[in-house]
């Protein structure tokens, strides 16, 4: 092993630092300075504070990209790596922007400082292939989402959910923790390298099957997959927006990426095939039953929803399904299909939930029934609120449509010859032409339906609106030139 | 020369530009005026008219041209690839005609006019790009791009059941894209992941038994939107639904996306899967067989149905989904008069079907506000609106062939090609155009001439205007002059036929 000083650990990590920093220097600044100021001046304030600090992280990691694995697999930092994280940031400063109106809460500073933290342990989290800091950057991460859920104190459906999201994330905490340490026991390494290097062998040893599907289980509970699912719609309606559009954007993609990064670097070997007919035993039929089942039931039970956070909560589940086909296929290719799938995902959720949040101000409630002519309320939003339902729907030339296609195709691509995993593509897109239903519904609110009797037109500040409007034109620049993501996967 | 008419012939690709930026002009228009939004979508409408009219007078051979091929994801060698061959200008020409005529007669929408007009231009912008486009990738993303705007104008602008039509039209096309989806993608990946051009891959030795099963998957799936029976309930609650433009633009182009896409995707991609299956189940041979069978009855049955219906509009929707029985027919008859046949019937219908839904839905039921047979029988409309009786006489015997018209010729060449293939099929089939004598025969009756002595109607309905006569005359002026001269449109769809493109269908059960 060569030997690491701190100083170049401390070059490493000076992208996390610097949002940590922010962090800390957020909190000082709106607790010693900004007590007495309005709550819009606080967050307008704040925002601005952690949008230049996340801003500075990532021209950091633009100007010097750094490639390096230190500590044995601890921190491995690559040009896709930072790419990851330079999207995690990006998707923080978004919601951070969109969640500047709020005025759920007096703790500003906590609550954008907690934000901060959590994007502190995403990046720390999709640069790991040691699975002990895996497991406390996962869990750093968790702990500041409970909180952030639980952020409106004035409301009971916040705790409610936070409190669902807390004991459900901390079993599948518990879960990951009993399936790493019987990997640990079993191989003697927290190396995802080396412990992929132990197990391999010609068969697949009962307690490292035993380990695999617990970690399977932690993680599934962590992207809401079905059946570990049950905390998501929940915890998507009952906390702040800007909460929940954390915990579907970025954090939902740092969870996948790492899924993926554990499942195929340190369970490689054990893989076993889920091609039709061909079965073989190993961890890849086990996801690809849970995105069979997070796929049918996800848009399934979508459809029955009438609140709009419901509903993107189950979308959410379906996505899911969708995005866990790179799992099953694991090929290079389906790597950067799902980071393409999923980044493109995580900024049209982002969107979406700027939308409800403004819509939500206004009226009071997320229903359906709230969103009736949106269109004649509401013009720039509809139309923003139109390419997200669209691209979530898979229409083209928005972003969504390309994902999924290229999804598909490395699932397919994995077996070119045979066309093993056809079945599982058949089956994704046969739900996905199921899913535009749903997104109808929402855009035939919007647009179709007649506006209540005495509602006049929706004031949205023009922030929120260049926003909305630039996360639009984001999703529909990466559906039509998709090379500009694709180039860098 | 040479260079001013390829010059004319890049310019193809503006069609699809200048819908779009109709779409953009109309969305950031600061005032919802009805008139400002008409003249924008009549300007961009005759834009792209001129701009097909030119090239099509330009490309008198029908042979390929490639408009613009650039590379899109180059990762995934996907192309921007717009060309154009004959069968591409005679469907390029019909989609600028129906779109005109189709603005001229919607001039009367005043209920969010801007919006209308803006969801118009992007289907027609959509169907342009369906049919310029060599790349499948490029064809199947405007093929999408096609499907929501048709939602819209039906759901919102739409009258009987709109919500429940625009829903269930927005499905089948989705399913029916979701199929042609999982095809394109195991073609894709089978063939190595390296282009979706249309050329290279139609030139691809895909295995039989995967054809076996792609070709039908594709076939069915650009079929729904054909109006492939069984699965052509779409098509007359939608067309019903739909406000008159969106049924003009649905009956009279939507469709032919299908037709278009069974014949430029699914027949030339995987000619293979029309082969022999080496067996016989209930006395089929082969996926050709079945499908000429649906084609058959779907002939039939859309006949007989319109000859029932209760509701106008609902005559002519039926009547729609028989006569696109005649292109499905008309390609199953592999041969080139069929298939030629086919493409003309694909242009006349559209023309013809235009007119048709025009007369229904613009020219009677925005007058009478009723499209009750048994209400109009007690109207005695041919006194009050004689233009629209005469244009609907003119129109639907166009249809059924009479000669003279375009439908004649089509229908012709479909029956000769289908009496090669299938002489019992081309009895049946001429017994379909005789119950379409009928139904026209019976509608005409009774929603224009109705009982002498009952006239329930005390004042008098509005003329029928300007727009309305002019929209007419184009499409009534096509029709006969194809019917006149049909060599106008088959000197370039025939040379398309025999070119490279479809070696692969030749090569099989050819006639």
């Amino acid at each position: 092993m060569i030997a690491t000083g701190y100083s170049t650990l401390f070059r490493l990590v000076l992208p996390e630092t610097i949002v940590a920093a922010t962090a800390l220097i957020l909190l000082t600044v709106d607790l010693l300075l900004m007590r007495g100021s309005r709550t819009s001046v606080r967050f307008a304030i704040g925002a601005l504070i952690s949008s230049i600090g996340c801003t500075g992280s990532i021209l950091l990691m633009l100007i010097k990209p750094q490639q390096a694995n230190i500590f044995d697999g601890t921190l491995v930092i690559g040009p896709q790596t930072q790419l990851i994280q330079i999207a995690l940031l990006a998707l923080t400063i978004l919601v951070i922007l969109i969640s500047i109106e709020s005025t759920f809460t007096e703790h500003v500073g906590e609550y954008l400082a907690l934000i901060l933290f959590a994007v502190t342990s995403m990046m720390l989290l999709v640069s790991s292939q040691n699975i002990l800091l895996i497991f406390l950057s996962l869990e750093l991460l968790s702990l500041s989402l409970y909180i952030l859920a639980a952020f409106n104190k004035r409301s009971v459906q916040s705790a409610e959910a936070s409190l669902k999201y807390f004991i459900f994330g901390a079993t599948s905490a518990a879960f990951i923790l009993f399936g790493f340490s019987f990997i640990y026991g079993l191989t003697g390494s927290i190396n995802l390298l080396h412990i992929a290097d132990a197990i391999k062998g010609p068969s697949l040893d009962p307690l490292l099957a035993a380990a695999i599907v617990m970690t399977v289980i932690g993680f599934g509970f962590k992207v809401a997959a079905v059946p570990f699912h049950f905390w998501a719609p929940d915890v998507y309606e009952g906390a702040p927006s800007g909460s929940a559009a954390l915990i579907a954007s970025s954090a939902k993609v740092a969870g996948i990426v790492i899924f993926y990064q554990v499942m195929v670097i340190g369970f490689s070997g054990v893989e076993g095939s889920g091609v039709w007919r061909n079965y073989i035993p190993g961890w890849v039929p086990v996801i690809a039953c849970i995105a069979v089942l997070s796929m049918v039931l996800g848009n399934l039970v979508a459809i029955s929803q009438t609140s709009v956070r419901r509903l993107l909560a189950y979308s959410a589940i379906a996505h899911v399904g969708y995005m866990l086909l790179a799992l099953v296929s694991h090929t290079e290719q389906s790597f950067s299909a799902l980071l393409y799938y999923a980044l493109t995902y995580a900024l049209t959720t982002v969107g979406a939930f700027g939308v409800v949040a403004a819509v939500e101000a206004k009226t009071g409630s997320d229903k359906l029934s709230d969103f009736s002519g949106l269109s004649r309320r509401a013009p720039v939003l509809s139309f923003c609120m139109l390419i997200f339902m669209l691209s979530l729907a898979g229409i083209p030339p928005l972003a969504g449509f390309f994902g999924k296609f290229y999804l598909f195709t490395a699932a397919l691509a994995a077996a070119p010859q045979t066309l093993g995993l056809l079945w599982l593509v058949i089956l994704a897109i046969a739900m996905s032409a199921v899913s535009l239903y749903y997104y109808l519904q929402v855009l035939k609110r919007i647009y179709i339906a007649d506006p209540p009797a005495n509602a006049g037109p929706i004031q949205v500040s023009i922030v929120s609106q260049i926003i909305l409007c630039l996360i639009a034109f984001g999703v529909a620049l990466l559906g039509c030139v998709p090379s500009i993501l694709l180039g860098r996967l | 020369v040479e260079h001013l008419r390829f010059g004319i012939l890049i310019m193809l690709a503006w069609t699809i530009y200048i819908s779009f930026l109709g779409v953009l002009a109309l969305i950031l228009l600061p005032r919802a005026s009805a008139q400002a939004a008409r003249v924008i979508a009549l300007s961009a409408a005759l834009a792209g008219l001129a701009v097909t009219l030119t090239a099509f007078t330009q490309q008198k051979t029908g042979a390929l041209v490639t408009v613009v091929r650039v590379p899109w994801i180059p990762s995934l060698g996907i192309e921007y690839h717009l060309a154009a061959d004959g069968i591409s200008l005679t469907l390029l020409l019909l989609t600028g005609i129906v779109a005109i005529a189709g603005i001229f007669f919607s001039w009367n929408i005043e209920h969010r006019a801007k919006e209308f007009f803006a969801f118009y231009l992007a289907l027609i912008g959509g169907v342009y790009g369906v049919f310029l486009s060599f790349d499948l990738f490029l064809l199947f993303v405007f093929y999408e791009i096609a499907i929501i705007p048709k939602y819209f104008l039906i759901a919102i602008w739409g009258s009987t059941r709109r919500e429940y039509a625009a829903m269930k039209l927005a499905l089948y096309s989705f399913v029916g894209s979701a199929m042609v989806l999982i095809g394109l993608i195991a073609a894709f990946v089978l063939a190595g992941a390296k282009t979706l051009n249309l050329i290279d891959l139609a030139h691809f030795p895909f295995p039989v038994h995967f054809q076996m099963w792609a070709f039908p998957l594709v076939f069915v799936g650009f079929g729904i939107l054909a109006g492939l029976w069984p699965f052509h309930t779409w098509a007359p609650t939608g067309h019903v639904a739909a406000p008159t433009a969106a049924s003009m633009l649905l009956a009279g182009v939507v469709m032919k996306l299908g037709a278009y896409g069974c014949l430029r995707v699914a027949m030339v991609l995987f000619p293979r899967g029309l082969d022999a299956w080496g067996f016989h189940i209930l006395g089929f041979g082969s996926w050709r067989d079945v499908f000429a069978l649906l084609a058959l009855i779907g002939i039939v049955y859309g006949a007989m149905v319109a000859l029932v219906q209760k509701d106008f509009k609902f005559v002519v929707g039926y009547s729609s989904v028989s006569h696109m029985g005649f292109v499905l027919l008309g390609l199953m008859t592999l041969s080139q008069i069929g298939l030629s046949g086919a493409v003309l019937q694909m242009f006349s219908h559209g023309v013809l079907a235009g007119l048709l839904f025009a007369v229904v839905g613009r020219m009677v039921y925005d007058r009478t506000h009723t499209r009750d047979l048994d209400e109009l029988e007690k109207m005695n409309l041919y006194k009050f609106i004689p233009f629209a009786a005469v244009t609907f006489i003119v129109a639907s015997m166009a249809s059924i062939g009479l000669p003279g018209f375009s439908g004649f010729v089509a229908e012709l060449q479909v029956l000769i090609g289908t009496w090669r293939a299938f002489p019992l099929y081309a009895i049946v089939a001429g017994i379909g155009i005789v119950i379409g004598v009928a139904y026209t025969w019976r509608a005409m009756q009774k929603a224009f001439i109705g009982k002498a002595e009952s006239n329930i109607l005390h004042h008098s309905l509005p003329p029928i205007s300007i727009p309305e006569r002019i929209g007419a005359a184009i499409l009534i002026g096509v029709s006969l002059a194809i019917g006149l001269y049909p060599q106008l449109i088959l000197s370039r769809i025939i040379p398309a036929l025999n070119s490279p493109l479809f070696d692969g269908l030749r090569k099989g059960s050819w006639q």
